[in-house]
């Protein structure tokens, strides 16, 4: 008989929960009772509030046990846990389990359930497939499939990939760069994280099929300090997949050649911003380049450069390999596709949930969120980072796309969402807004720069009764500066979470707010 | 070895098997801080020879990005997140509690020389705010309580 196999993730956040101690006690036991089992380190499901997960793989597929800890290893095995018996944290069949059934993963697919390093767990579940459709093709072709599918970029700003991608195409030059963006730096996301430590060849597929499309031959993966779990997984991948000849000189024997490198960031959120980003990988200071000339005619090293963000890089495999009318075919609008929404903050069940757009934030917080863990009402999500508008709950109706977040003015962004319950104090959440803003501005441009600094003396002094009318009037010309102003969304895009703030709570800053005010 | 031959062995031999070429500083400067813990303030003139860039580029570099430090730090590094997820999980409380314990603001290291600590900006852990960082370890959904252990142990770690 085989072994039986038991999942437990590697996923930094499950190691933050202790997954390494639930492994090394579950080992113990085995060992100390006789008992033989192959134990994978696989990826997480993303149901994180559950982590770490234990999952036994039984005749009816896999069954769950979370939150397990250490100590409730050996009361586990005590209880059949090896046969999928119940047990008071047993959470049943693990494709059963609501949050994760309910969702469409089309990108995360493989999350949670292969072993992240494994070359043939990947091709198992369908990996490699678009690189070989994308080899049986012209490039130009390929280009067209990514255009057709209304794939947008996903680092936030939500640029048709096609069009960038047709640009560097077009663009003349003895050398191309394909530049992946995993700078995740907003607060309440962690999608790129998950898919570099849980899936990288997936990216590594994505990163080789831009090579081909775009004729660029080197491509860069940058990558967060924050995120040494990511660093080491990638660069892990990246020497595997140069070993059975998916990376080097000649991609599959195609005699195309695609090199890739894995380049650590140094704590700088601006970099995130693509052009500051291309210039701290030229080793520089992260400051924002004036655009025009765009990255895709201009940019690394001063080539062409395809710039994307992770999961922009991530959807491309299987674009290819089920062709662009099936992913078109999700979402609404001109919002096509899946998006990894990231449930955060004061949450009951924080965790990724990948669906079309057209879902409501509403059917997030409550189907799969569960409200809060504090089990106090909602007051507040912000949704897309930092920079995102909060969203009231007069709006958590309105089906989640680009266009219709636009028009309310909020942004999708990189889908994150954070919740607070009624303790919070908007003001405060504002005053921050702006205080990271000064902290991280590249200070290249002046409304960034100095605005912040002026926009958290405003604050406070509209918090501290001074002037409270006119300072409130101050706070909005100063942030209608910023927006038109700035260079990039760093100093854009924080007047987004500080307008919000201010319009839909007005009485965490004390004041009385009338329609018309509202900008 | 003294630290000056320390970082210079070291910068030599990054570029041996490294070049200049290609943006060398940042993995530069990430080889000496993995090295050394930090990057001392006299390196930059050699730095800055190797790669041939001008004094000024390197400190700038050095000194525009959060992650790199230019002193040591103390015996363990531990890393608050501040940013929104966790703040609506109590972070705040957690770093007053730091600050406290340690006797120390963010950015500095605590008198007994046991603890750096810093604020950050996202680990990433947002789903189990909030979360900290020590060295390399991470813990997430750390409760008041849990902090306060946990600074105990790296206190006595002295």
């Amino acid at each position: 008989m085989n072994a039986v196999k038991v999942f437990i993730p590697r996923d930094s956040a499950a190691l933050a929960l202790g997954a390494d101690e639930v492994y090394a006690a579950l080992k113990r036991e085995m060992k100390s009772r006789g008992f033989n089992a192959d134990i994978i380190r696989n990826s997480s499901r993303g149901m994180f509030w559950l982590e770490p997960l234990i999952e036994v793989q039984t005749p009816l597929g896999r069954v769950a046990y979370g939150p397990v800890q250490a100590e409730d290893v050996a009361s586990l095995i005590d209880a059949g846990m090896l046969e999928g018996a119940p047990h008071p944290l047993s959470r049943g069949i693990t494709e059963q389990i609501p949050f994760l059934a309910k969702q469409e993963r089309l990108t995360f697919s493989r999350m949670g359930v292969t072993d992240p390093l494994s070359l043939s767990d990947y091709e198992m579940h369908g990996g490699w497939s678009g690189l070989k459709k994308a080899l049986s093709m012209q490039p130009d072709e390929v280009v067209k499939e990514v255009t057709d599918s209304g794939l947008r970029g996903r680092g936030g700003a939500a640029f048709p990939a096609g069009i960038k991608w047709r640009t560097v195409s077009n663009t003349a030059s003895d050398q191309k760069y394909i530049v992946c963006n995993a700078d995740e730096g907003d607060s309440g996301t962690y999608s790129d994280r998950m898919t570099m430590e849980g899936d990288p060849f997936m990216l590594i597929e994505g990163m080789v099929i831009a090579g081909l499309a775009v004729g660029a031959n080197k491509g860069y993966i940058y990558i967060r300090s924050e995120y040494p779990h990511a660093i080491e997984v990638m660069k892990e991948a990246i020497e595997i997949c140069e070993a059975e000849g998916y990376l080097g000189k000649s991609v599959r024997e195609s005699g195309k050649a695609f090199y890739l490198e894995v380049r650590k960031a140094a704590g700088s959120y601006v970099c995130g911003e693509e052009t500051a980003l291309l210039e701290s990988i030229e080793g520089k200071r992260g400051v924002v380049r004036a655009k025009p000339p765009l990255p895709a005619v201009e940019g690394l090293f001063g080539k062409p450069t395809v710039i994307n963000n992770v999961i922009t890089l991530a959807s491309v495999p299987l674009i290819l390999a089920k062709g662009a009318t099936f992913y078109k075919d999700f979402g609404v609008g001109r919002s096509h596709g899946t998006l990894p929404f990231q449930l955060a903050g004061n949450v009951l069940q924080g965790g990724l949930v990948e669906k079309a757009f057209g879902i409501t934030l509403r059917e997030l917080l409550f189907d799969f969120g569960g409200g809060t863990r504090s089990a106090r009402p909602i007051k507040a999500v912000q949704v897309g980072g930092p920079l995102g508008a909060y969203v009231p709950e007069s709006q958590w109706d309105i089906p989640i796309d680009y266009e219709a977040y636009a028009a309310i003015g909020a942004v999708v962004g990189h889908g994150g969402i954070v919740v607070h319950d009624d303790t919070c104090d908007m003001a405060k959440l504002a005053r921050y807004a702006m205080e990271f803003c000064a902290i991280e501005s590249c200070g290249k441009c002046t409304p960034c720069r100095i605005g912040s600094t002026r926009g958290v003396e405003v604050i406070d002094r509209i918090t501290s009764n001074q002037n409270k009318e006119q300072q409130v009037r101050l706070l909005r010309d100063l942030c209608s500066t910023m927006v038109s102003g700035s260079l990039c969304a760093m100093g854009g895009m924080t007047p987004y979470p500080v307008l919000s703030a201010l319009n839909h709570y007005p009485e965490d800053f004390g004041i009385e707010i009338f329609e018309k005010e509202i900008t | 070895m003294t630290l000056n031959n320390k970082f210079q062995v070291l910068i030599q031999d990054f570029v041996n098997s490294n070049g200049v070429d290609n943006g060398a500083l940042l993995p530069l400067l990430h080889h000496l801080q993995d090295t050394l813990g930090f990057i001392p303030p006299e390196a930059v003139a050699d730095i800055s020879k190797a790669l041939n860039l001008s004094r000024a580029e390197v400190h700038g570099v050095i000194t525009y990005y959060h992650f790199f430090r230019n002193e040591p730090a103390g015996k363990h590094v531990l890393q608050i997140c501040r940013a929104e997820s966790c703040q609506a999980c109590g972070a705040d409380e957690l770093l007053t509690i730091a600050e406290q314990k340690l006797g120390c603001k963010s950015h500095q290291t605590s008198p007994s020389g046991a603890v750096t600590l810093e604020s950050v900006y996202c680990l990433g852990l947002c789903a189990n705010s909030p979360a900290i960082q020590i060295g390399d370890k991470l813990h997430a959904r750390v409760s008041p309580k849990k902090l306060t252990k946990l600074l105990a142990e790296l206190e006595a770690s002295v």
